[in-house]
């Protein structure tokens, strides 16, 4: 091999670690030393704790880690609902690649414009206030938006409907690559469609419905900022009642420009993703390993 | 997804009607808002306030011709294409090279740049922006093309590579001896032979990459603050905001603003499926 040879890898990999070190690297190296910084411009001096100190000291971050933790109610929901549509589908029954293609539709519109029109939807006049009126649900026609009491729940609304569509072709996908034999020589011993599913199909799902999890926990924490930013008018709004932990960063990123403040609340939000990118990989080298065999 | 076994033979199933029951239910869930936004859309404002939930008496139009030539919005379209375009191809041609490297060289480093790689995947763009809205602040990269292009590339990259590592992976061995016993250069392999060969696996990354950029809103607020660089969906957060009050203009801006997403997917259904599952799964 001659000197050039040994350097060709590197060549190649060199813009992919360039521009993986510029958007990664440096910000989340940069984020820490923030974190103990009074950063005002471009750096400042040294503070020790202070900023975390003022973090986790505020009414308004605790509401809003509050307000992501309730949002993972939702994923309870969305497994469920996912996994019944994907069993359904499952059956192939008429017509079912085209609901599979209708079905994921809500995972294709992006999440501001779904958000404007279920914010119009969901105003105390709108069209769903008038169904549930028409159909005698007086008792539901609550101010969806409006009300500092109902709009995260509205927001959890928003999140079950987009996310699921993930959920529904991930499940479909590992149902598709099932040993067909299985369920087969079940429904000849006699199990009906409840024991299939729930002794021979869940079981043999475990690994993707434990990804889906945590794939929607991380989303949850850490990616809901175009769902509450439009449904909260851009403040988290009513009040403070859709403040979450990413529009938290935001304000006091570009609203009160405490770059300092931002980065200590990034570097919390940065751990707790660690912390759930470790079972990710492993679920994920799982799923590979049952694939194969 | 390809192979589909021969249904089950069939037996008197009860359950049957309950199954497309749900199917129906699921199929109106998911179309209710779409349907909602078309219907609005071409009714009156007049009609809008009397009925909101019915078909329009008469199709009114006005509200497109308001979006198409008093809006913004073929200029945020415009803004929005352009960082699609540039961070897809960005990101492209440096995982391509990246991606052959880790799947067909010997160096040191390689597992570990991959697993790397990989899961930067997972963790959230929120962590990274504040030391980069510091940063182009500084060099005043805040609302330019460059500087967006170049984190939207960064952000899709961990992805373009995990997918075309394991494509380039199940590549048969013997293409590439066959070609450096003919004496091709590597770039000459890459360029002559791998990427025509990875083509499906190359759509499948520019349609799910440009989707993400496409829908991107935190990024699009933060480093794209100049209203003449706005992009669509930071527009039309702006645009709901406007034109509050007026619901069917605000629905017919919708239309709009989704028609390019969904008409990608529907032509390219098969391959965004199997890319977001490649992304997730394998």
């Amino acid at each position: 091999m001659t000197q050039g040879s040994r350097l060709t890898p590197y060549l190649y990999v060199a813009p992919l670690v360039a521009l993986l070190l510029f958007v990664f690297g440096y910000p989340l190296v940069r984020i820490f030393e923030f974190s103990f910084k009074m950063v005002r411009g471009i750096d400042g001096p040294w503070i020790g704790l202070r900023n975390y100190d003022l973090v986790l000291s505020q009414s308004l971050f605790w509401e809003s880690v509050q307000h992501n933790l309730l949002l993972l109610l939702a994923v309870p929901f969305m497994v469920i609902w996912s996994l019944l549509i994907a069993v359904v589908l499952y059956e192939r029954l008429k017509g079912w690649k085209l609901y599979r293609v209708v079905l994921f539709l809500p995972y294709i519109l992006a999440i501001p414009i779904i958000a404007v029109i279920m914010k119009k939807m969901f105003q105390f006049n709108g069209p769903v206030n008038e169904v549930l009126r028409w159909i005698g649900l007086d008792f539901l026609a609550l101010d969806w938006i409006g009300s500092s009491d109902v709009a995260l729940w509205t927001v959890m609304l928003l999140i079950i409907w987009r996310e699921s569509a993930l959920g529904i072709i991930l499940f479909l996908a590992r149902l598709l690559a099932l040993d067909e034999s299985l369920i087969e020589s079940a429904k000849l011993e006699g199990a009906n469609w409840w024991q299939r599913l729930w002794h021979i199909i869940v079981p043999q799902m475990k690994t993707v419905i434990e990804f889906y999890v945590v794939v929607s926990v991380i989303t949850i924490l850490s990616a809901v900022f175009a769902y509450v930013y439009v449904i909260g008018g851009g403040r988290g709004g009513p009040g403070t009642s859709t403040m979450v932990v990413e529009l938290y960063i935001f304000n006091a990123l570009i609203r009160t420009s405490l770059p300092g403040i931002a980065s200590a609340v990034s570097v919390m939000l940065f751990l707790v993703s660690l912390l759930l990118i470790v079972p990710l990989f492993a679920m994920r080298r799982r799923a590979n390993e049952e694939e194969m065999g | 997804m390809t192979a589909i076994p021969q249904p089950a033979p069939r037996r008197p199933r009860p359950d049957l009607a309950l199954k497309h029951a749900i199917l129906v239910l699921a199929t109106v869930v998911a179309l209710a808002p779409s349907a909602f936004m078309i219907v609005t859309s071409l009714k009156s404002d007049a009609e809008y306030t009397l009925d909101k939930v019915g078909l329009p008496d008469s199709l009114v139009l006005d509200h497109y011709r308001s979006v198409i030539f008093e809006s913004d919005f073929f200029g945020w379209m415009g803004n929005s294409i352009i960082l699609a375009a540039g961070a897809v191809a960005l990101s492209t041609v440096v995982s391509c090279l990246g991606a052959y490297a880790i799947a067909r060289m010997q160096f040191a480093g390689r597992g570990l740049l991959f697993s790397l790689s990989t899961s930067l995947m997972a963790i959230p763009p929120v962590v990274m922006i504040v030391p980069l809205f510091v940063l182009y602040t500084q060099l005043k990269l805040i609302s330019t093309y460059q500087g967006a292009i170049l984190i939207y590339a960064g952000l899709i990259t961990p992805f373009s590579v995990y997918l075309l590592t394991s494509f380039f992976r199940t590549l048969p061995k013997e293409i590439f001896e066959s070609a450096r016993i003919d004496g091709a250069s590597d770039l000459l392999i890459l360029l002559k032979i791998v990427i025509p060969l990875s083509l499906p696996a190359l759509l499948t990354l520019v349609v799910v990459n440009a989707l993400y950029v496409w829908n991107d809103l935190l990024i699009a607020i933060i480093f794209l603050q100049d209203d003449s660089k706005r992009t669509l969906m930071a527009g039309i957060s702006v645009f709901q905001g406007r034109y509050g009050d007026q619901i069917p203009l605000t629905m017919a801006g919708m239309v709009f603003a989704s028609a390019p997403m969904v008409i990608l997917y529907l032509a390219f259904q098969k391959h965004y499926i199997q890319g977001l599952m490649a992304g997730s799964i394998k």
